[in-house]
């Protein structure tokens, strides 16, 4: 069933989907579906807007900027009271977005913003990395209590920004705090198999005794690296803590399983705060912030993991 | 017996050396390196991970070491292991036994193997052209089967291939050893690997000499296919799912790599597997270096350049020509016949 939607997506450009007694229609250029989590704030979206009785027309880009500018036209054309906009990249969006200001339709900017004039859209909702980083590294803060620890991270892809703004957070939080200490750093670019490796790598580095905690940039490299804990003998989530970013099913049943202690959440919902800016807009006119960010919000052993695993599963990831 | 053994080992010496170098760095930027102790029913080590993680571009180097004999190119392998990783998940998550599992995924491959031969051998595409379709196309395919998330799955048997042991010893050291062996077996114990070899070095006389090229080449890439396949099922394995973004990316470079430091030509001709696993163990062995230097990652890929180009270097036919020459300065010099493999065994001494 989700494999026949995934083709008709691909296929068909535009797949409109239907609500009835819409007042409004809203446009939505999704970038594709390179990641799960990127089917989830998809599926997250067409939820959203259906919920709200919003008309939601829905573009797939498949990755590619061009596909993204003659969605938004097409929308201008068809004349839809506002578009979602999830850029792929960051440059080249002035003209299409000055389009849709002549046609006086307001454009929200989902989970990444562009390098144009911020007069060009109505309002940007996006996570903030940098504070992703700093709420796992608060979280050991806490945990450890001022013990020793010996860190290791797991970073992500070498210059990606996540990768760079989720350890500054980190290093942020700890700085000050002289018992923590990062002692290995590698990168696993965001993969499970890369974490693996790097962390079998990290425990015969260290020993694995000597390491206290894990820092992953994403939950995949952690979800890698409590498999190779695992083969060397060791309690994943007691003897090495493991803190990572993006709460996506596998790490929360991770968490519920005791494999994993903390994982901070990327949320797919960016439709909603912006459906909710556009709505107040629509009707009296209230200009939203410029930038509206989304919660990071924090799941350890305390939530009940299994439920939230069974409530995500499905979306998409 | 002796003429032939004694060649191979000449033949492989260079490889050897360096392999024996790339370690000797390991040791130097980590003194434990060589310590292997029992833990958790399994050998612990830095060594038998190096083993245990040449696996996947061994097993692809000796499909990859067959085609480029050829005097052609496989740039889909990376593809295949998505493809044959994602379909192995996905047949045991519909509730079927791993054997099932692993034969769609070589069946898989099998398949992708054919596809990219009839492209090189019937419609005579290039085939860096032809399989370069594959590559590209591969990892949608891939991604349509796995419907765009990592497919995990619980089977015991499957994750036994990737992630289990067999008296202690990782399953994939096995696998590739076994593989390895098999293949060296069937084309150097019959007239298989010099019949490839006469086709790499002219097709065209080759064909009128009787030999039938076009199913040969077939069955060449056929190989490719399922020794990608078969990386592509333990690379799954291990991580218990199959993740059709990353499974394999880039490892066609790899694997292309290890056949070059193998001492292999791209241009095809006479060729060696057991060189080209050597090449699959350097490779890792660089690898492990990069890991347990501790080095920030911006220096990852820098360093795996430096290493190998100073590697290639060494190979060089030049450089070993000239310390060739300059071995041979003091008594009397003979260029002529000037072999490969023991100037470069002089000059790493």
């Amino acid at each position: 069933m989700k494999l026949r939607q995934t083709l008709l997506a691909g296929a068909i450009a535009f797949a409109p989907v239907t609500a009835f007694a819409a007042d409004l229609t809203i446009g939505f250029s999704q970038i594709g579906s390179e990641s799960g989590w990127r089917a989830a704030e998809t599926t997250v979206t067409k939820q959203e807007a259906k919920d709200r009785g919003i008309t939601l027309k829905f573009a797939d880009a498949q990755q590619k900027q061009e596909n993204q500018i003659k969605a938004i036209r097409s929308f201008v054309a068809q004349g839809v009271d506002a578009i979602l906009l999830a850029p792929v990249v960051a440059t080249g969006w002035d003209e299409v977005l000055e389009e849709a200001q002549d046609a006086d339709i307001p454009v929200v900017l989902l989970d990444r913003t562009v390098d144009a004039p911020d007069d060009l859209y109505l309002t940007a909702v996006t996570s903030d990395l940098v504070h992703e980083g700093s709420v796992a590294g608060q979280w050991l803060v806490d945990e450890m209590d001022g013990a020793d620890c010996r860190i290791v991270e797991l970073q992500g892809t070498t210059g990606s920004s996540p990768a760079i703004d989720r350890k500054t957070g980190f290093e942020q939080a700890i700085a000050g705090h002289d018992n923590l200490q990062i002692v290995r750093s590698q990168t696993g670019d965001f993969t499970r198999s890369k974490g693996k490796v790097v962390m079998e790598s990290f425990l015969k580095a260290e020993g694995g005794e000597n390491i206290c905690a894990l820092y992953a940039h994403n939950d995949d490299m952690a979800v890698g690296a409590i498999q190779a804990i695992k083969d060397a003998g060791l309690n994943p989530g007691d003897d090495i803590k493991i803190v990572a970013i993006d709460a996506v099913p596998d790490a929360h049943l991770a968490i519920a399983n005791g494999d994993m202690n903390a994982t901070i959440e990327l949320t797919p919902n960016m439709a909603g705060p912006a459906l909710d800016a556009l709505e107040a807009f629509l009707a009296d006119g209230t200009t939203p912030p410029k930038w509206i960010q989304t919660e990071s919000k924090l799941f350890t052993a305390a939530d009940d993991n299994q439920a939230i695993y069974e409530q995500k599963k499905d979306l998409g990831y | 017996m002796i003429g032939p053994k004694h060649s191979t080992f000449k033949r492989i010496l260079p490889q050897l050396l360096i392999l024996a170098a790339a370690l000797a760095i390991n040791l130097v930027v980590f003194p434990d390196f060589f310590d292997i102790d029992f833990r958790n029913g399994r050998l612990f080590g830095n060594l038998i991970d190096v083993l245990n993680r040449a696996a996947p571009v061994a097993i692809l180097c000796v499909g990859m070491t067959l085609v480029i004999a050829t005097r052609g190119i496989d740039l889909s392998v990376g593809a295949v292991m998505a493809i044959a990783g994602a379909t192995s998940a996905a047949v045991v998550v519909e509730g079927h036994g791993w054997v099932t599992a692993l034969l769609a995924g070589l069946g898989a491959g099998a398949l992708c193997g054919l596809w990219n031969g009839i492209l090189v051998a019937v419609l005579k595409i290039q085939p860096i052209v032809a399989t370069l379709v594959l590559m590209v196309a591969g990892r949608g395919v891939a991604q349509l089967i796995t419907e765009g998330k990592i497919l995990t799955f619980s089977n015991e048997g499957l994750i036994h291939l990737g992630a289990g042991v067999v008296a202690g010893v990782p399953t994939p050291i096995l696998i590739w050893m076994a593989l390895g062996a098999l293949v060296i077996f069937v084309v150097r114990r019959t007239a298989l690997g010099m019949l490839i070899e006469a086709i790499g070095i002219n097709e065209r006389s080759s064909r009128l000499a009787g030999i039938n090229s076009r199913v040969l080449l077939v069955c060449v890439y056929l190989v490719s296919g399922l020794c990608a396949a078969l990386a592509g099922v333990i690379v799954a394995a291990d991580i218990k799912g199959a993740d059709a973004n990353n499974a394999g990316l880039w490892l066609e470079l790899d694997a292309i790599l290890a056949v070059v430091i193998g001492g292999n030509s791209l241009l095809g001709g006479r060729f060696s597997i057991l060189a080209s696993l050597i090449g699959a163990l350097i490779i890792q062995s660089v690898n492990s270096v990069i890991l347990l230097s501790g080095m920030p990652p911006e220096f990852n890929l820098v360093i795996k350049a430096l290493l190998i180009l100073a590697i290639l270097v060494i190979q060089s036919p030049r450089i070993s020509y000239l310390m060739y020459m300059l071995r041979a300065s003091g008594p009397q010099p003979q260029p002529d016949t000037a072999p490969l493999p023991k100037t470069q065994k002089e000059e790493a001494q």
